[in-house]
């Protein structure tokens, strides 16, 4: 049984409920010289951080009490998110107080299933989702018209990636049935599959160069897929950590890969070595989404004790973003 | 072979685009693993000192520090 409707059975969408508000999908955008976080929770509201100021920049009721995957348009002027609503919604990001956003709001999507992951692609215009329903689909954003389906897994599909735009129209999908598939996106069609972890496989992230790319999954491991090699290449596990990788994302370079578990801690390997740098502890509930900054000098931590945290690579400075909008500067910790 | 019914033709449809599809990426042209991570290693390498996760970054630098002094009441 997938760990998503796991989660539908025992939480249940509540709005009164101040209890286990799993925060699930964060996206880093840098514009000038401040960074962007957005925050997606399970009470229904997608919030944009400004992580240099912790100050919430917009804030989005969605009539949909489980939002499950928020993206950042490439120009950073639109936002899309959605959910147990088996729709993905885009919203124009608007500085001006007077308008309400959850007006402008644009249907994209439709599945019939729970939608668990959502990219635009290189553009504002289009988007690719995940969904429960098994399948992957990529949408024109203006018409709402579907472009392309991907079928081929054989239950729910968690996650996506797209490749680096240089190395052309692909993206990888992960899923409920331990498989993780690289598609062409123009034609549909699946070019490569892998299917050696042992469980649910909860994200996939491209490495830098587009030649590989990284997996997280409920049964504890990490693991590294070369596409031109087409197998695995790298096993990130060890006896003691026996709770599943909830996401996972490379360091600029590709030489570190950074991912969250269910266990509260976040784990640093080393790509090439295959051996654990650092862990990294301080988030109170499991951590549920990660993703470092497109220009690499932080990452950002979500997870379900309400917080978001930032972490650079100097040593120890974290900032936590609590959601109940006070952004609280944690100064060294050691 | 007596009656096929409705499943069972279904089930060989199936079959027959699982193997279709096992041939396409079967026929896939793929390189040695020892020129993959070698490829994986050079660009590390050649990305290394851009990567200021890895490098670390000047304490002066950090976007993130407190920017007033802490106050004792």
């Amino acid at each position: 049984m997938c760990d998503q409707t796991f989660l539908a059975i025992v939480f249940g969408p509540c709005d009164k409920c101040s209890n286990e508000k799993p925060l699930r999908a964060v996206y880093i955008k840098s514009e000038q010289l401040s960074y962007c976080s957005l925050c997606v929770e399970m009470d229904g509201k997608v919030i944009v951080w400004d992580s240099f100021t912790t100050n919430k920049e917009h804030a989005v009721t969605m009539p949909c009490t489980w939002v499950m995957a928020c993206a950042y348009a490439p120009s950073g002027c639109a936002i899309a998110c959605g959910g147990l609503d088996n729709k993905c919604s885009v919203y124009p990001l608007t500085f001006d107080k007077n308008e309400n956003m959850a007006a402008k709001k644009k249907s994209v999507a439709m599945h019939t299933n729970y939608l668990s992951a959502c990219s635009f692609t290189n553009s504002d215009m289009q988007i690719l989702t995940a969904s429960g329903d098994g399948t992957c689909a990529l949408w024109d954003v203006e018409s709402g018209q579907l472009l392309q389906s991907f079928h081929g897994h054989g239950a729910d599909v968690l996650c996506l990636d797209l490749a680096p735009s240089e190395t052309g129209n692909t993206f990888v999908s992960g899923g409920c049935d331990k498989k993780a598939m690289v598609w062409d996106m123009r034609s549909g069609q699946c070019i490569q599959s892998f299917e050696t972890h042992d469980s649910d496989i909860n994200s996939v992230r491209y490495y830098p160069s587009g030649d590989a790319f990284a997996s997280g999954s409920d049964d504890a491991t990490c693991r590294l897929y070369d596409l031109r090699a087409d197998r695995e290449v790298a096993i990130y596990s060890k006896e003691s950590i026996i709770f599943g990788a909830s996401s996972v994302d490379f360091s600029l370079s590709g030489r570190l890969l950074f991912a969250g578990y269910n266990d509260y801690t976040i784990n640093v390997w080393d790509v090439l070595k295959g051996s654990r740098v650092s862990i990294l502890f301080g988030h109170e509930n499991r951590v549920s989404t990660l993703r470092v900054s497109p220009d690499g000098t932080a990452f950002c931590s979500g997870s379900w004790d309400h917080t978001l945290r930032v972490s650079t690579g100097a040593p120890g400075w974290v900032v936590c973003f609590n959601r109940k909008g006070q952004g609280q500067g944690l100064g060294q910790e050691n | 072979m007596s009656g096929k019914t409705a499943s069972t033709t279904n089930s060989i449809a199936q079959a027959r685009r699982t193997v279709q599809q096992l041939r396409i990426e079967a026929s896939i042209e793929r390189i040695k693993v020892s020129k993959a991570s070698a490829d994986l290693m050079l660009y590390c390498e050649e990305h290394a000192k851009k990567d200021p996760l890895l490098m670390g970054i000047p304490a002066s630098e950090n976007p993130f520090k407190d920017k007033k002094t802490c106050v004792l009441l």
